[in-house]
């Protein structure tokens, strides 16, 4: 049950997209996602499925992955769809008791899956082609600015790959724990939805309690090797913009523009 | 050679959630010398985990002074400098353990440190090569077995290139494999880098091979010395709530018999000759 988390999950390699900075990756990403959403018409989509193409035949992550990846929110999909279809006012198809179909709900509909799909199959690919660590320091990096206004965007990090960091243990004790409550015989399965929620207490309960120790521990381990927060820092590895960033960075601004383009030409 | 540390008159006192005050440490004197070995050995409750949170300044004391290579650990200017000194590696590798790759961690100690990026390289490979584990620096360390974590932890104290490292209870949740690797690991790091090594153990079996054994029970040093002249006294041990090894333990019941055996034979093979010696 808890080994096949995908979201958010590394798949190690060494081809081109794996090999960009990730302040790269990063930035590539917004500019993706600004072009799903500043394309309105099909035509516009073509540059922006392209670059998801692209992607994925250059990392060699397998499509399959990525259709996985968004099992568990096709419900939120079908849900925006639907309420895109019923509410969009327009030129009527269909109508039947409070419903009303529209031209333009069709449409909208049709947009909106379209554009939560690209979304978050773009953002899987950052994930899967990114490890964690390397995320979190180009948002380090490329959010140090803030900085000067007060943001603890070191401190944000450094919490932010903690987390990462802690992740398998935490599952590796919740496996562990469960057995432990089974053993004892707890029924995590059985019962309905507020049955299984009770029953989920038992393992929450020293989990958190665990957890907090650890955090604890922690805290204490990394005080006694120096830690005192973000200043007077050095990192042993620098982020280095190379020149597949910069061909990446082209691309993405020759896609951005088609966008834009097919926008005001395009069908 | 010269002191280390310097611990005089150290009384910790702490204060649990009814207000009733523990006295986990009462009124010690200590001198480590440098480059020495010295395994501290206690059931638990006896203080030594106490002990060893005050070597690095994460406890200070309630009275008495405890100096760090000079340095009075009350002296809240001279934390990083005592820490910087003072490496401590804890029981648990898991809760030490910060970055999701291993020669990140490694990392960890020297970047809080300010050096420079070059530098930190060469030394994360210089201490993941120390504990053996350069093979395994691209890992992710929940994939490692307990020894290996605990020596990835020991890499991460020695890149920050101390003086000295204390190990509380290094091997407390680890497989006689693992603590056989850890173990072995410190003896090496003091044997050929001259690091002063403090374990603090309660397994009899690690600290044989130490220069220096110190017992500790309710909060004061019960015995001191050599291990074999510590372990000799097997009565004092026992009323300490401990048990000695297997071989003083068999020695100390022939002794009772009439058997004039050596006690100091430490060792499986010291105390079989000795005991062939004494049937011959």
């Amino acid at each position: 049950m808890l080994k096949n988390i995908t979201l958010g999950q590394y798949f190690p390699g060494d081809t081109f997209i794996h090999r960009l900075d990730p302040r790269t990756k990063l930035i590539m990403t917004v500019v993706y996602i600004v072009m799903i959403f500043l394309a309105d018409n099909f035509s516009a989509y073509i540059p922006v499925v392209a670059l998801l193409l692209i992607c994925v035949f250059v990392s060699k992550i397998k499509p399959k992955l990525l259709f996985s990846g968004m099992k568990p929110l096709l419900i939120i999909i079908g849900i925006t769809a639907l309420i895109n279809l019923f509410y969009t006012s327009g030129e009527e198809l269909v109508s039947f008791w409070i419903f009303t179909i529209t031209k333009e709900g069709v449409r909208a509909a049709i947009f909106m899956m379209l554009r939560i799909s690209l979304l978050i199959m773009g953002t899987f690919m950052l994930t899967y082609t990114t490890a964690p660590m390397q995320i979190t320091d180009g948002l380090e990096t490329l959010l140090g600015p803030l900085k000067k206004i007060k943001v603890p965007v070191h401190e944000l990090a450094m919490m932010m790959s903690i987390a990462l960091r802690f992740i398998p243990t935490l599952i590796e004790e919740t496996d562990k724990i469960m057995s432990a409550q089974k053993a004892r015989g707890a029924d995590f399965e059985t019962g309905n939805l507020v049955q299984k929620a009770k029953a989920m207490l038992p393992l929450l309960i020293p989990l958190f309690i665990s957890a907090f120790r650890r955090a604890d521990e922690l805290a204490t381990a990394m005080e006694s090797r120096c830690y005192n927060g973000g200043t007077g820092r050095t990192k042993m590895k620098q982020l280095k913009y190379g020149y597949i960033d910069l061909i990446a960075a082209l691309i993405g601004m020759a896609l951005l523009a088609a966008v834009i383009l097919l926008n005001i030409f395009g069908l | 050679m010269s002191s280390i540390i310097e611990i005089r008159n150290l009384t910790f006192k702490y204060v649990n959630d009814e207000d009733q005050e523990t006295v986990a440490i009462d009124g010690l004197d200590l001198n480590i010398e440098e480059g020495s070995f010295v395994a501290i050995l206690g059931h638990n409750g006896s203080g030594k985990s106490t002990l060893a949170k005050h070597l690095n300044a994460i406890l200070r004391p309630t009275e008495g002074t405890v100096l760090v290579a000079g340095m009075d650990t009350r002296d809240e200017n001279l934390i990083t400098d005592i820490r910087r000194n003072v490496g401590m590696v804890f029981q648990n590798p898991d809760n030490q353990i910060v970055a999701n790759v291993v020669e990140d961690d490694v990392a960890f100690g020297p970047e809080n440190l300010g050096v420079e990026p070059e530098e930190i390289r060469r030394r994360v490979d210089e201490a993941l090569n120390a504990v053996d584990m350069w093979e395994y620096r691209s890992h992710a360390p929940h994939l490692l077995s307990g020894g290996q974590k605990q020596r990835v932890a020991i890499a991460g104290i020695i890149a920050m290139r101390p003086r000295c490292i204390v190990l509380d209870e290094p091997t407390a949740m680890l497989d006689p494999v693992g603590r056989a690797e850890v173990i072995e690991t410190i003896k090496r790091l003091n044997r050929e880098q001259g690091i002063t090594v403090i374990l603090i153990t309660h397994h009899m079996s690690e600290t044989i091979d130490a220069d220096r054994l110190i017992v500790m029970s309710h909060g004061k040093i019960i015995g001191d010395g050599k291990p074999a002249q510590v372990f000799s006294k097997v009565q004092a041990l026992r009323d300490a709530g401990l048990t000695v090894p297997e071989t003083t333990q068999l020695i100390f019941e022939l002794r009772k018999e009439g058997i004039d055996l050596p006690l100091e034979a430490l060792s499986v093979e010291d105390c079989a000759e000795a005991i062939y010696k004494a049937f011959a």
